[in-house]
């Protein structure tokens, strides 16, 4: 017995989910010492109120990008920096076909799940696109979705008619809000469905394994018979799809499709997050929950930040220290000096 | 372990005219002992060559001479300076008069002979650099040692025997007393290989020694004073030549496993001969690399595949096993026409492919040895028809046990293993697939001389079992000990199949090199040694 709980223990010590939770932690301690009301949690007008539960919703789009943004890095051991622009592309659609094509409608034109159907398509498609150049032709991921990544805002301005369109429906806020008495915001539940999915996905197929077999050696994989090529290309298209649903709860919040600000600047959050929880953005083993708690922590640093009264142009600034910190935190140096200094003390211990 | 003959030892002592003392010399990889309390001696000017199998231990002990290896214990002496050296890069062992030749020469072909000859030690004159002297120093040099090289025209243009002169010039130019020149023959043709024994014979009357690594045994009897044979990572002997013959010198660097692989082999072929045709490959061709072929392999059969390097060895088999896709030709797999445009397509017809390179194409190194261990049959089973956890840690287990992987758990990252282990992962992958043929190339290569044993024995098992081999390996002396026919290649062309009385060492290099002896010669040829010039 005795060995058995210290091998979990040490198994604990050295799971790639310690860095990731630490720095959750070590933001969140800031807010203890910084904002003491900033673990209260209150309900007002029948909803759950407080910076946590903020910080929880709001980082639902961020999570489910990370999730499709950890399988494509681990598998292509690169990034695609189109999602925000794809999310902006899912949203326009959902939207025009929703109000039917006119700029604000206060009845849907469309029956909703059509509407959100033909935006998770046209995602999937914009990430079957980007696959087909990173896997077919090879080209390099940050160039191949360079190309969605500046023209997808174009399309979607193209699918609004350069407006932006608003759905001023209640049943389309449900996404982005509250299902009728429910305390806790639905974005919550997408995220954490999505989560479930992709994770039973993982663990119901061979997917996770091809994809890490694929992102570590390309070669040699296909040499065991697996079809590198198609194994990226189904990462992209999976990414696709959840940038699809991360724009529909987007635009759903708002009940509008906004092309030149839904997703902005959301896909550095997304690698930041993948690369927050411990993966190597060159591809390869990757850990789904690092990303999903390294979305949570980059959100909990903004609203960390909003509680401190640091004003949104200054944000940044503030973001990137912390970022900086982090990602020392986790380089592979750092780590080495860390796990000598643990070895060392665990000699001591176990000669104690 | 094999015992050294002390005997022939001799004893050292500097004053003896020798040059160079390495006394007790260690060296330990993870896993493996590399060298174990090796003595090696030379003296000026000799020629004196280092023998060993593969994994013997020469290129170790080459290297912690150099310095490219930290010496572990043991003493190095050189005759001009007083105490014991250290070398701790290949530029200090420079500096103390030992410079290095290696196969693959290091210099840079797109400069030309005279700068590659005076790199990095340029004359100056008013801080710029000294064209003239340096091509005039050059061709002095060139004509010192009847090298016939134009001091200015590109070393990528002269050929590879004059290459590898020019390398040795430069060495000798840099004051060099010990000369090493590892495997220097193997990519030269015959006369090249004359010219550049001129020159050695030239030096070595000049008081250079020289330390000559080489696999062909009539080389070394060609122009060599004494042989130095290493096995396993320990001294067997120092010998001079006269009193070593050569079936001798085989007999010394392969040990007494060689009489137990012997019987094995001896023991098979006994066995009557199954018929079934397992691989039957008619044209068959992949544009660029291999022209058409035609191979039959039946059931149960070891074939091997040899040839030079770049001869298409690793081409042919890629093109059956459908990593290349082939360009033209069919191919049978058990009486069945099939077609392979991929890996799978090849494993799905009972194909398991061991490929040359194991870093670049056989591990996944940061999966766990488990994860590789089932990839191949997980692949073959498809996406959606996951192993359980408990098929995959029995089969993990299952081969860890029967090929006796050193490996602290299943779960260890591959990539932490050492090379040896790493290939039985390989190897145990494909086994749990259960092919009916199974290509190995280069199984055995950058391996410990144990498991390099362990695998030669496993590969007569598996094909008494009814499995078919076809084994790749640039030993000739590992095929001759594991199959029953061998297929040479020369510039991507099947040039023979040899079996029987033709497989001897001499006459698959004939073959190799394009000369075909008559029978007569063969007979003779284990006495003979190699191929004769």
């Amino acid at each position: 017995m005795n060995t058995k709980t210290g091998l979990d223990w040490k198994k604990l010590a050295h799971s790639r989910f310690l860095m990731p939770i630490v720095c959750l932690l070590l933001v969140l301690l800031v807010n203890v010492i910084q904002t003491p009301n900033f673990f209260a949690i209150s309900i007002n007008n029948g909803v759950l109120y407080g910076y946590l539960i903020d910080i929880i919703n709001r980082a639902s789009e961020l999570v489910i990008l990370a999730v499709g943004m950890t399988l494509v890095t681990a598998a292509s051991g690169g990034q695609d920096i189109s999602v925000g622009a794809v999310m902006a592309v899912a949203a326009g659609i959902c939207c025009q076909i929703l109000s039917g094509g006119a700029v604000s409608t206060n009845q849907l034109m469309a029956p909703m799940f059509i509407a959100i159907l033909a935006a998770l398509a046209a995602s999937a498609l914009c990430g079957a696109f980007n696959g087909f150049l990173v896997s077919v032709l090879g080209i390099q991921p940050m160039v191949a979705t360079l190309i969605l990544f500046t023209a997808g805002r174009g399309i979607a301005q193209l699918v609004t008619k350069g407006q932006i369109t608003y759905v001023r429906v209640d049943s389309y806020k449900v996404m982005g809000g509250y299902i009728d008495a429910c305390l806790i915001p639905t974005p919550v539940f997408i995220a954490i469905g999505v989560v479930i999915v992709v994770n039973l996905i993982l663990k119901k197929t061979a997917l996770g394994l091809y994809i890490e077999s694929v992102g570590i050696n390309g070669s040699a994989s296909r040499m065991v018979g697996l079809n590198s090529t198609r194994i990226k290309f189904l990462a992209y298209v999976i990414l696709g799809l959840l940038s699809g649903v991360a724009g529909v709860v987007a635009s759903s919040r708002i009940y509008s499709a906004d092309a030149n600000n839904i997703g902005l600047n959301l896909e550095m959050d997304a690698i930041l997050a993948v690369a927050l929880g411990g993966n190597s953005l060159g591809g390869g083993k990757f850990n789904l929950m690092g990303s999903v708690i390294g979305a949570y922590t980059i959100q909990a640093l903004t609203t960390t930040l909003y509680a401190m009264k640091v004003s949104a142009d200054q944000l940044p600034v503030y973001k990137a220290i912390v970022v900086i910190i982090i990602v020392v935190l986790q380089s592979p140096t750092f780590q080495k000096k860390v796990r000598t200094i643990r070895h060392g003390k665990a000699v001591a211990v176990n000669a104690g | 372990m094999p015992e050294s003959d002390n005997k022939q030892r001799q004893v050292h002592r500097m004053s003896d005219g020798l040059l160079l003392s390495m006394r007790g010399i260690n060296k330990t990889f993870p896993g493996v002992r590399a060298l174990s309390n090796v003595d090696f001696s030379l003296r000026g000017g000799e020629i004196h060559a280092l023998m060993g199998e593969n994994g013997a231990g020469k290129s170790t002990l080459i290297k912690v001479l150099t310095g490219v290896y930290g010496l572990e214990s043991g003493e190095i002496r050189m005759d001009s300076i007083g105490h014991p050296i250290v070398n701790r890069s290949p530029q200090e062992a420079q500096a103390n008069g030992i410079s290095t030749v290696y196969q693959e020469v290091n210099l840079c072909p797109n400069l030309t002979v005279a700068e590659n000859l005076f790199i990095g030690r340029q004359p100056k004159k008013c801080g710029l650099i000294d064209w003239k002297t340096i091509n005039q120093k050059s061709a002095n040099i060139l004509k010192n040692l009847d090298i016939s090289a134009e001091p200015k025209k590109p070393l990528g243009d002269c050929s590879l025997a004059i290459q590898q002169m020019i390398a040795i010039a430069r060495a000798v130019d840099m004051q060099c007393r010990v000369l090493i020149l590892d495997e220097p023959t193997s990519s030269l043709d015959d006369e090249e290989v004359a010219k550049l024994f001129t020159l050695m014979k030239k030096l070595r009357d000049e008081g250079v020694g020289i330390i000559f690594v080489t696999h062909f045994l009539e080389q070394v009897y060609e122009v060599c004073d004494r042989i130095t044979v290493l096995r396993n990572g320990e001294l067997v002997g120092e010998y001079e030549i006269e009193t070593l013959p050569r079936v001798k010198l085989v007999a010394k660097m392969l040990g007494k496993d060689f009489d137990d692989l012997a019987d094995i082999k001896s023991g098979r072929q006994g066995s009557e001969k199954p018929a079934e045709r397992v691989i039957e490959a008619r044209g068959l061709t992949h544009a660029g690399t291999i022209k058409p072929f035609n191979l039959t392999i039946n059931k149960g059969e070891v074939i091997g595949l040899t040839g030079l390097l770049g001869s298409g060895r690793s081409e042919l088999v890629r093109t059956i096993y459908g990593a290349d896709r082939p360009t033209g030709g069919t191919l049978k797999v058990k009486g069945k026409a099939v077609t392979i445009t991929k890996p799978l397509d090849a494993m799905k017809n009972g194909m398991a492919y061991l490929p040359e390179d194991r870093k670049k194409d056989g591990i996944i190194s940061d999966l766990s040895v488990k994860e590789n261990i089932i990839l191949a049959l997980q692949a073959k089973r498809g996406l959606f028809h996951l192993m359980s956890r408990k098929e995959m840690d029995e089969a993990a287990d299952r081969f860890i046990d029967l090929l006796e992987i050193k490996t602290p758990d299943r779960e260890k990252p591959v990539g932490s293993l050492s090379g040896g282990n790493q290939q039985k992962v390989i190897l145990g992958r494909w086994l749990l697939t259960n092919p009916d043929y199974l290509i190995l190339d280069e199984p055995t290569r950058g391996i410990d001389i144990g498991t390099k044993m362990e695998i030669q024995k496993l590969v007569l098992k598996m094909a008494d079992e009814g499995k078919t081999i076809t084994f790749i390996s640039s030993e000739i002396d590992e095929m001759l000990r594991t199959c029953s026919h061998i297929a040479v290649l020369r510039d991507g062309k099947m040039v023979g199949e040899l079996t029987g009385e033709e497989l001897t060492q001499a006459y698959i290099m004939q073959t190799i090199a394009g000369n075909h002896p008559g029978k007569a010669a063969v007979e003779t040829a284990d006495e003979e040694g190699g191929a004769n010039v």
